[in-house]
């Protein structure tokens, strides 16, 4: 490439960078840098007349590299890449000096941090001098998706996909569908019934064409990259062939073997060759290996002689590994409600009157232990104490956040309450009531007219006394301490991510932000996205969500990801290793260091004399670099992250300006 | 020494440290003008040359800041970087500096607030060290 001709600008970004970098004396200074042609500050650079001003230059004065002073890269790189891309340059030719995060906005003096801004610039000049264009690749993209998780959230995901018209593989751990939302009684504000509004949608996904229905399975491991991801699914044995099995149950009920009913939260019992729910899909019965006697010990085997037409019990079945490619990946694995246990004061797991909200919705559920009848040893309860709060906004168990949908469902079962036992005397404690969605303040408000009493106060203690509790709070208004008579006191316990959901961030590199949700690539442009290309998150594994925006975020994800479904290609990352074949002494070191297996040695002839080298496979390079900081004789290199281009920022951070 | 404000360089990894900087900055937390960062993809990528030049043309101290371990983008970067550092601070101590001047953290994407901690405390470490003068550690 000839010589550099460096383009210097500099973004006021209003008064982001202008109020604390003097940005007139940042471009004096650019204006002295070696090989810097133009430099020039400007209000938004980001703006289409600051793009143009860009534009345009690089015409007028020949440049061939362009940095660009303003705020991170990892904002607005993709923008300028573009700009550089229109203006007929290599978008590789661009250097982004971060003035703004790591330097307006984190600092006060401003003589101090123009002269660390004047820092950044120079550095990231002398590295921009010795940038060389890139050449990007596109490989094809298989036409496929994941979706991790089946409760309302992927359930909508996959529909969307699938209706898309492209195939969807949607893995569920439990042996249905369904998710939280399935276990819910009604829907707030609206009442509706929950089983009714989702098995609809079930049963669409158990019986679309385009969908993989992978339930009792796991993720165990994921390698390669957007457009080509490969995913080894593990399938627990159910030890019931689910091609054979027609859901008619007879085995059931000769299994001798009872265990708690975990989709009723454990308030009931069940046969330990199940069905989780009588909608599940798929209706295919399951045995719980934890309490069968023959998976335990060998023994009983009473089920098997009466499936004896379909033959579908294996007892003996194993655990099945499966192997899949997909273009993009959804992850959809939503939440676990807030263990109280972790408050020991409130009595949750001491008395059993003391329920958390899950627990009230089966219990209120037709189809639930009782069959929708509030009672607790068959016993209705007369007081009945709603507790908001439990698990959420408390920074004593480390969870700051509101979980968002506790306020109106306490609203909800309050109201249920009302509905059931009108004669019940109902109280809640809150912290504040946030009735924020559509139709929410409108509920709320009926609620508290229909002889429920809000108080706002945080609760103490939940303690016994003769035959009932005692909910012991401060009203906060009234500044009184008060003891309130209960038999059923409910816990709104929050949302925390779900500890399966934790294993499949780990597998896919995704963070998490403060919260422990996942972390979205950006708060509020990619609120779907990840980091990660080709991975979005959807429902409550990105943060706490009721059903209707967890449903908008679960078709927002599916919509994105069918992006580079449709488009059949994606680009290869361009910043990738490569080999100065007359320095590589073919130790293997890089090799060794690579995560990705991309390098391997192959074998090249100089002057007549074999000899081996290390070689890359740009497709499956990520560009992390591990192999250029393991080269002893810097053969190999990660491009436009070359040792001599870091070394040009080093060696520039060092002059001190003083 | 007080009045010392030392010039330390930093590696930070794209994914994590970076943008955990990044998030410093949206979240207008503030910290002292010591720091200028070079952005690697991955903290596997800090050469040891990288270090010991860094020291050599005028900084005062070196910072490398990656994922947790465990969390890194590219598997095991961080887990290259760490080992890497270890050997660093035995080769720096050869070479005559304060392996003090050297340190390691883990930032993520979300942990503005430990970035800007981390910052004051590698600022203060090193400025208790004085300026690295040649010859002298």
């Amino acid at each position: 490439m000839a010589k550099a001709r460096v383009g210097v600008y500099i973004c006021h970004c209003g008064v982001n960078i202008q109020s604390t970098v003097d940005v007139s004396r940042l471009a004096r200074f650019a204006a002295t840098l070696p090989q810097v042609t133009v430099a020039k500050d400007y209000i938004y650079l980001c703006s289409d007349p600051g793009q143009e001003l860009i534009r345009n230059d690089v015409k007028e004065h020949n440049l061939n590299r362009v940095v660009v002073a303003a705020c991170s890269p990892r904002m607005h790189e993709p923008t300028f890449r573009k700009v550089l891309g229109k203006a007929g340059l290599n978008p590789y030719c661009l250097e982004i000096a971060n003035i703004r995060e790591h330097c307006s906005w984190v600092h006060h003096d401003i003589e101090k941090a123009t002269r660390k801004a004047e820092s950044l610039l120079a550095a990231t000049v002398a590295k921009t001098r010795l940038l060389e264009p890139l050449e990007e690749k596109e490989v094809d993209v298989v036409p496929s998706a994941l979706v991790i998780g089946g409760g309302i959230a992927g359930i909508q995901a996959a529909l969307d996909i699938a209706d898309t018209g492209f195939k969807v593989y949607l893995v569920e751990r439990e042996p249905s569908i369904g998710g939280h939302m399935m276990q819910l009684d009604k829907t707030f504000p609206t009442l509706d019934c929950s089983a009714c509004i989702l098995t609809p949608k079930m049963s669409d996904v158990g019986n679309h064409p385009n969908i993989e229905l992978l339930t009792y399975a796991e993720i165990a491991a994921v390698k390669g990259y957007v457009g080509n991801f490969k995913v080894t699914i593990k399938k627990k044995p159910r030890y019931i062939l689910e091609d054979r099995c027609n859901g008619c149950g007879q085995c059931a009920s000769y299994c001798p073997v009872e265990m708690p009913d975990l989709f009723n939260m454990g308030l009931s019992q069940t046969k330990c060759l199940y069905i989780p729910f009588p909608q599940a899909v798929p209706a295919k019965y399951v045995i719980n290996p934890a309490y069968c006697r023959y998976t335990l010990r060998r023994e009983c085997k009473q089920c098997e002689p009466v499936c004896k037409d379909l033959k579908a019990i294996d007892l003996k079945q194993k655990e099945q590994l499966l192997e899949v490619e997909v273009g993009t990946i959804i992850v959809a694995t939503g939440f676990d409600a807030f263990d109280p246990v972790i408050k020991p004061e409130l009595g949750y797991g001491l008395y059993p009157n003391v329920i958390t909200g899950l627990e009230f919705e089966r219990l209120s559920s037709a189809s639930g232990p009782t069959a929708g009848s509030i009672a607790i040893n068959g016993k209705k309860p007369k007081k009945v104490v709603f507790v908001h709060c439990v698990g959420s906004r408390d920074k004593s168990i480390g969870n700051e956040y509101c979980s968002r949908v506790c306020c109106m469902y306490t609203a909800k079962q309050a109201h249920l309450i009302r509905e059931k036992l009108p004669d019940a005397e109902i109280t809640v404690f809150y912290i504040d009531v946030r009735a924020f969605g559509k139709g929410f303040e409108e509920f709320y408000d009926r609620v508290k007219q229909e002889g429920i009493t809000y108080r706002r106060g945080n609760v103490a203690e939940v303690y016994k006394k003769g035959g009932g509790l005692v909910v012991k709070a401060e009203d906060t208004l009234l500044g009184q301490l008060l003891e309130v008579e209960a038999d059923l006191v409910v816990l709104a316990v929050g949302m925390v991510p779900s500890a399966g959901g934790a294993a499949v961030g780990n597998l896919l590199k995704l963070s998490q932000s403060a919260d422990r949700f996942f972390l979205e690539a950006h708060p509020k442009l990619r609120p779907v996205d990840t980091a990660s290309d080709g991975i979005f998150l959807a429902g409550c594994c990105q943060g706490p969500k009721d059903i209707p925006d967890t449903v908008a975020q679960a078709s927002g994800a599916a919509a994105r990801a069918c992006i580079p479904l449709s488009q059949g290609k994606v680009k290869t990352e361009a910043q990738v290793a490569r080999v100065e074949e007359q320095l590589c002494r073919a130790c293997g070191f890089c090799i060794e260091a690579c995560p990705y297996e991309a390098i391997g040695l192959t074998r090249i002839e100089t002057r007549g004399i074999a000899r081996d080298v290390a070689a890359v496979n740009e497709v499956l390079c990520k560009g992390c670099g591990a192999c250029a900081a393991a080269c002893l004789s810097g053969a190999i290199q990660q491009k436009s992250f070359t040792d001599e281009q870091l070394l040009s920022m080093i060696a520039a951070f060092g002059e001190r300006y003083e | 020494m007080s009045e010392f404000e030392p010039n330390i360089v930093a590696f930070l990894c794209n994914w994590c440290s970076y943008a955990g900087a990044d998030l410093t900055g949206t979240t207008r937390t503030s910290y002292p003008p010591t720091v200028k960062v070079i952005r690697v993809m991955c903290t596997g990528r800090v050469n040891p040359l990288f270090v010991a030049q860094a020291l050599h043309r005028g900084a005062d101290g070196v910072l490398i800041s990656g994922c947790h371990p465990g969390e890194c983008h590219y598997m095991k970067g961080n887990f290259l970087a760490r080992r890497r550092f270890m050997m660093m601070k035995n080769l720096l101590e050869f070479m005559g500096y304060d392996p003090r001047r050297i340190r390691m953290s883990w930032v993520s994407a979300s942990e503005g607030k430990k970035f800007a901690e981390v910052i004051s405390e590698v600022t203060r470490d090193i400025a208790e060290l004085g300026p690295l003068q040649p010859n002298k550690s």
